[in-house]
């Protein structure tokens, strides 16, 4: 049984979160694998790219059921945190719906998008994931489409307007930013996730 | 709030890091990944590796040094040099590059934006663009194949119209090196970075012409950009990241401490 398993979602870039789970002491499975993926202590489902294109991969690789039956801590990464939720206005797209909730397009007010760089967080919640999070800490964050702020955001933050930078419940939970790049910080998110229990 | 970004550039040939003097007279500074390590602990926001050998010598280029940075690395860092296309990209992607930064090959096939964006999303997409004010015209002129000599050339391009053409095609970024202040320290080209800023709704990142902190204050005040990219300033530890963050904050600028 595996530690820790990173889904194969067939987006690029998994060598990061790869690495930056190794970097942590744990030697990470990347898998594709449904029975790998069910037996796993802990699931990171990573994601770039869209939508639309996501969810047709996993559709083609049959996982969508396999990822809906978890029960084990599960931490997805940006584009992977948006697809926890129901819908994605991106492409229209139906996604896990493991968190309800919907994505739309980052209203940045006039603001330059992509969104991208180190931002801070806002409405921090006490959960076990944000142990040691506070509003001085900033997080790298690559988007143009966001999850729209719920009783489910476990922090907030603000690019013209607010959006859930993680999102939480029950075994699962999401994360807007890219903890793999975001240094000491982003570190501390992977090992709260790494040391969450249920 | 989001924070301006300091971008230590790499620039690599045959895996060691390099610079010359606008653009000439490479000398060499040290291993990548040790450099790279450093940067990224030092406080550096992002980096950028431009292979600067690659476009303009034709050769296939070993990249092994991509995933060797990865493994190390927990700061964003951009790809450059040599990358022709979508399978390029991809190659440099899958080791751990969060970006790829395209330039010459760019010029040659504009279309190879749109592919990229296509691919990999808008966010990977960064485009360099070398840009170099002509005296007898008054105009700023793109330039191409900048990495060696020899080859440098002006294209059809004016620089304003390229920005405006990048971003139609779906560029995620863009990298605006001003030529004539490549290497010599005198401050960032701060007349045509407002003026690209006025046309440019993605990020803009300045390149070309740090030597005092003072022109990274004045960059991001006076041109608005969203990252300032430099060499020879941090390689050759004139300017200290920690120290610059904290006169950057003093002065106002949004900034990661």
């Amino acid at each position: 049984m595996a530690e820790l398993v990173i889904v194969d979602t067939g987006c690029a870039n998994i060598s990061s979160v790869y690495f930056a789970i190794k970097r942590l002491g744990v030697e990470p499975v990347i898998s594709a694998d449904a029975a790998i993926i069910k037996q796993a202590e802990r699931v990171i489902l990573p994601g770039v790219g869209t939508a639309k294109a996501a969810m047709h991969n996993l559709a083609e690789r049959d996982l969508i059921s396999t990822l809906q039956g978890l029960q084990q801590p599960v931490l997805g990464i940006c584009l992977g945190m948006q697809l926890l939720t129901a819908h994605s206005m991106e492409g229209d797209v139906a996604c896990l719906g493991l968190i309800p909730g919907e994505v739309a397009p980052l209203n940045a007010a006039g603001l330059r998008l992509p969104h991208m760089g180190w931002n801070t967080l806002h409405s921090i919640s006490q959960h076990p994931l944000l142990k040691g999070f506070t509003a001085q800490d900033y997080l790298y964050f690559v988007h143009s489409f966001a999850v729209v702020p719920s009783q489910y955001s476990l922090a907030q933050c603000h690019y013209g307007s607010d959006f859930a930078a993680v999102i939480g419940k029950d075994n699962v939970a999401g994360a807007q930013f890219h903890p793999e790049r975001s240094g000491k910080v982003g570190a501390r998110l992977l090992q709260n996730f790494l040391e969450w229990q249920l | 709030m989001l924070a301006k970004r300091l971008i230590p550039c790499l620039d690599v040939r045959d895996g060691k890091v390099v610079k010359g003097v606008q653009f000439r007279n490479h000398e060499i500074i040290g291993d990548i990944v040790p450099l790279a390590q450093r940067y990224a602990e030092a406080g550096a926001d992002e980096l950028v590796f431009y292979d600067i050998t690659a476009s303009s010598d034709g050769r296939v280029v070993d990249k092994s040094w991509v995933r060797r940075i990865a493994e190390v690395i927990d700061i964003p860092f951009c790809v450059a040099g040599g990358i022709k296309s979508v399978a390029d990209a991809g190659k440099i992607l899958e080791m751990g590059a969060d970006k790829v930064s395209i330039n010459s090959p760019a010029l040659a096939n504009p279309q190879l934006i749109a592919e990229l964006n296509a691919t990999f999303g808008q966010q990977c997409v960064v485009v360099g663009i070398d840009s170099f004010f002509d005296v007898a015209s008054g105009q700023y002129q793109v330039y191409q194949f900048t990495g060696d000599e020899s080859r440098t050339q002006k294209t059809q391009w004016l620089t304003r119209d390229w920005v405006a053409e990048v971003q139609r095609l779906g560029a995620g970024e863009i990298v605006l090196n001003c030529m004539n202040q490549d290497g010599v320290r005198q401050g960032y080209d701060l007349a045509q970075l407002k003026s690209i800023r006025d046309l440019c709704r993605v990020p803009l990142i300045a390149s070309g012409g740090a030597g005092t902190m003072q022109h990274f204050t004045e960059v991001f005040s006076t041109a608005d950009v969203d990252g300032a990219l430099a060499a020879s300033v941090f390689h050759k530890g004139i300017i200290q990241i920690s120290e610059l963050k904290a006169k950057l904050i003093a002065d106002g600028i949004s900034i990661r401490p």
